[in-house]
């Protein structure tokens, strides 16, 4: 083996790292160990001059060993990487210390600060000095991609990467695509509505030949890796025959059965054989078994009595689909809060108290009200309140903030003036109008006479106590700008309910194998410099399954998202984890411990030979076959135990 | 002089090591005496580790992954909790205090979580005082120092 000789590069990362630690002595103290050629320190190692000194380093010293000390090196890590490789050096003979993330920026005391960092660089020179050169494999791309989620961000996706004719999977839960897009009225600050500028993309993609919808469909299984992931989808039986039916929806009129209409958030009714909506995508009925009194009671069968085209099929059962993409995007959206458990806003108990989704199909012409903004009993509001904040930056609930509410809210002023001569009171904690044209959207509504009053409401109640809030809603709470306790009598209440995450957000969360932050929503790779990646390779997150966002925001994520498929389907070729597993076959005993451990099923048994043997285009590289070889026959590169007992001897000083 | 205890953490890639830079970036102060050294899964983290980081000088070690049903490889943290269950009743055979060995989930998302979790363990470990662990047989793997 050639003589090692390891450079070390202490990064001042501006103030960040050199403020707390004593960076020049890191440096100093890192020359004296054992095969270091060179130590030096400099402001920004990530910079061009701090590349091209390593670089030059490696030319005119020889290293073939580079240790950085600065950031995390899941920040930084390729760029050196890089760099060594162009300087000659394999990209795998480089370890990086944390001094930032892990030191600096968590120590006050700066001796203490710089001692860890003393040891963390120590560990990361005994490190390297084990570190053996890898080579990067390279696989294919499959350029099929799978989309769970019909909502916006699914469909904007969608469209992006068919009309570049690569071939896209869009699965939908609901028999139609739309979410909850197609649910909303008008869309803020520009009143377009909603249907008219969402419905010629439905279409588009019910149309288009390189996207295959298959909606009232569930992803069930997703194995393999980046490039090359099989997946599993449920197709829900419809009990209508997709080829036969035109949708011309006799069978929906001569159904007798009814149902509370899930898109109409159960204030309107549909029948057992039902399209959600009218413009629905694809224009194909479901039969709902559990209403249907065929399935209920063994008769009936009207709609297969009138559909002309024998589209109608009672024995149709579930369907298994396996599919084959190189790429998937979960944009599987959001759920509305349910404010039952503020029991002080009386919704559910009170007749009037709507939440905004609810609200919103009141709006809609095509609503249960067919667009009258009316009261339970039929008769038009003379007041009404819309209460901020349900749900969100609420400690007992939610902490964050939902980010649309306010903007909605708003929204709902306009309309309710718009068509009533209501009083419309906003009770808020911040008015949050954050996006383009979105404050002088709430400029406007001041002007349109609409009452604001700051501070969150305390309850909503019914019991008067003077005879002008007799029969009302009172609203109950302080006016902080007035510094007062209010009551005001209502005649409706809208709560401005917050967004949160699918109830089965953690299941499709493990079905993927991405993470959730803190509040539940998918984890995106970086807060702000990869909002759509995810930890797994080849699995990108758009919309509102990442955090609560507007609609424009959402359609931007999805195309972000799309674009990343794209750039991957246009290489071709993904480059897979070097650090694989291998097994030394003259140690191996055959005992098949690793063949049972490995999640990826890429170890198996050679029954010729009696060993085992690693495939590494499937290996992933944890290691933890590697820790349970009871032979030592296994090596996980670039973790190997010679390597990881070094560090630890590193650390220790 | 006061004792520093001296704690070795090994935190996975995808979920412990980003809590603990997500600690970083949000700057949450927590003691100097947990080094980390990054594994892909705490799968990787076997008896052998483990008894280094003793026969080293570690007067505590930590073991970190994601929390169960979010293992980045499916099943690796699982497989690291039964490791260090049946490590645990060896420890304390053979004389050592077994609460020297801590295992924790921490998440990506769960920057405060390593520093409190660090704060306690290093406080349990300063309550212990230094290990007494025999270093007689430390197996060093770095023959260069």
């Amino acid at each position: 083996m050639e003589e090692v000789k390891i450079g070390v590069y202490i990064c001042h990362c501006g103030l960040n790292i050199a403020d707390v630690v004593d960076v020049e002595e890191v440096a100093k103290y890192v020359a004296t160990l054992p095969s270091v050629a060179v130590s030096r320190d400099y402001k920004f190692m990530c910079s061009d001059p701090g590349q091209s000194m390593i670089k030059e380093d490696i030319k005119e010293l020889g290293l073939n060993r580079v240790v950085v000390a600065s950031c995390s090196p899941l920040m930084h890590e390729p760029t050196f990487r890089h760099a060594i490789q162009e300087a000659g050096v394999n990209p795998y003979l480089f370890e990086m210390a944390n001094i930032r993330e892990h030191c600096s920026w968590v120590t006050e005391d700066h001796e203490d600060a710089t001692e860890k960092a003393k040891a963390l660089v120590s560990a990361a020179v005994r490190r390297v000095y084990y570190h053996q050169p890898l080579e990067v494999r390279e696989v294919p791309v499959n350029p099929d991609t799978l989309i769970i989620g019909g909502g916006i961000a699914g469909i904007q996706a969608a469209l992006e990467i068919a009309d570049s004719e690569h071939k896209v999977y869009l699965v939908e839960r609901d028999p139609s695509i739309g979410g909850h897009m197609i649910q909303f009225d008008k869309t803020f600050p520009t009143l377009d509505c909603s249907a008219c500028i969402l419905t010629p993309k439905m279409t588009s993609v019910g149309m288009h030949p390189y996207i295959e919808l298959m909606t009232y469909s569930e992803v069930e299984e997703i194995s393999g890796f980046i490039g090359n992931f099989k997946a599993k989808i449920r197709k829900k039986a419809r009990y209508v025959d997709e080829d036969k039916c035109n949708g011309c929806g006799v069978c929906i009129e001569k159904c007798p059965w009814k149902a509370d209409s899930e898109f109409d958030m159960g204030l309107g009714q549909r029948k057992a054989i039902y399209t959600p909506f009218a413009q629905a995508v694809p224009n194909i009925p479901v039969i709902d078994a559990e209403h249907c009194a065929y399935f209920l009671k063994g008769k009936c069968r009207a709609c297969e009595k009138f559909c002309e085209l024998e589209a109608i099929d009672f024995e149709q059962v579930d369907q298994i689909v396996e599919i084959e993409v190189g790429n998937i995007i979960v944009a599987t959206g959001y759920d509305p809060f349910d404010p039952t458990p503020i029991t002080q806003y009386g919704y559910g108990k009170f007749d009037n108290v709507y939440t905004g989704l609810e609200f919103e199909r009141i709006c809609n012409a095509v609503g249960p009200t067919s667009g009258k903004i009316v009261l339970k009993d039929g008769s038009e509001p003379k007041s009404v309140a819309i209460l901020h904040c349900v749900g969100s930056r609420d400690e007992n609930f939610h902490e964050y903030c939902s980010r649309v509410c306010c903007m909605y809210a708003l929204k709902y002023s306009h309309l309710i003036k718009e068509r009533t001569d209501a009083e419309v009171y906003q009770m808020y904690i911040d008015m949050r109008c954050f996006g383009k044209a979105y404050e002088e959207f709430y400029k406007r509504l001041s002007e349109e006479g609409v009452n604001f009053v700051r501070g969150k409401m305390a309850e909503v109640t019914d019991m008067a106590i003077n005879e002008d809030e007799e029969g009302k809603l009172i609203v109950c709470g302080e006016d902080t700008l007035l510094c007062k306790t209010i009551r005001v009598p209502v005649d409706m209440v809208i709560l401005a309910t917050a967004l949160e995450p699918r109830a089965d957000v953690s299941e499709v969360a493990k079905l993927v194998g991405i993470s959730q932050s803190a509040d539940g929503f998918f984890l995106e790779r970086h807060p702000k410099l990869d909002p759509v990646a995810t930890m797994t390779d080849g699995v990108f997150i758009a919309g509102c399954c990442q955090g609560p966002k507007d609609i424009p925001d959402t359609v931007a994520q999805a195309s972000a998202a799309a674009t990343r498929v794209l750039a991957l389907i246009s290489k071709g070729r993904v480059e897979l984890e070097a650090a694989t597993a291998v097994v030394d076959e003259e140690k191996c005993s055959g005992c098949r411990i690793c063949n049972l451990l490995c999640p990826y099923s890429a170890i198996s048994f050679i029954e010729d030979e009696k060993v085992s043997r690693v495939n590494e285009a499937l290996c992933k590289g944890c290691g933890t076959c590697a820790a349970a070889c009871p032979s030592g026959a296994i090596t996980h590169k670039q973790f190997t135990t010679e390597e990881i007992m070094a560090e630890i001897d590193g650390v220790m000083v | 002089m006061s004792f520093k205890p001296k704690i070795v953490g090994f935190l996975c890639n995808w979920c412990s090591y980003r809590g603990a830079d997500l600690a970083g970036t949000s700057r949450a102060k927590y003691p100097p005496n947990v080094r980390v050294i990054r594994v892909m899964c705490s799968g990787r983290v076997n008896e052998f580790l483990i008894f280094k980081a003793f026969t080293a000088g570690a007067d505590g070690v930590l073991v970190s992954g994601c929390h169960p049903g979010d293992c980045h490889y499916v099943k690796g943290n699982l497989n690291a909790m039964r490791r260090i269950t049946g490590i645990k009743p060896f420890l304390e055979a053979i004389g050592f205090e077994s609460d020297r060995l801590k295992l924790e989930w921490i998440s990506a998302s769960e920057g405060p979580k390593v520093a409190e979790i660090v704060e306690n363990f290093t406080g349990e470990i300063k309550q212990l005082g230094p290990s007494h662990f025999d270093r007689s047989h430390n197996c060093s793997g770095a023959q260069i120092c």
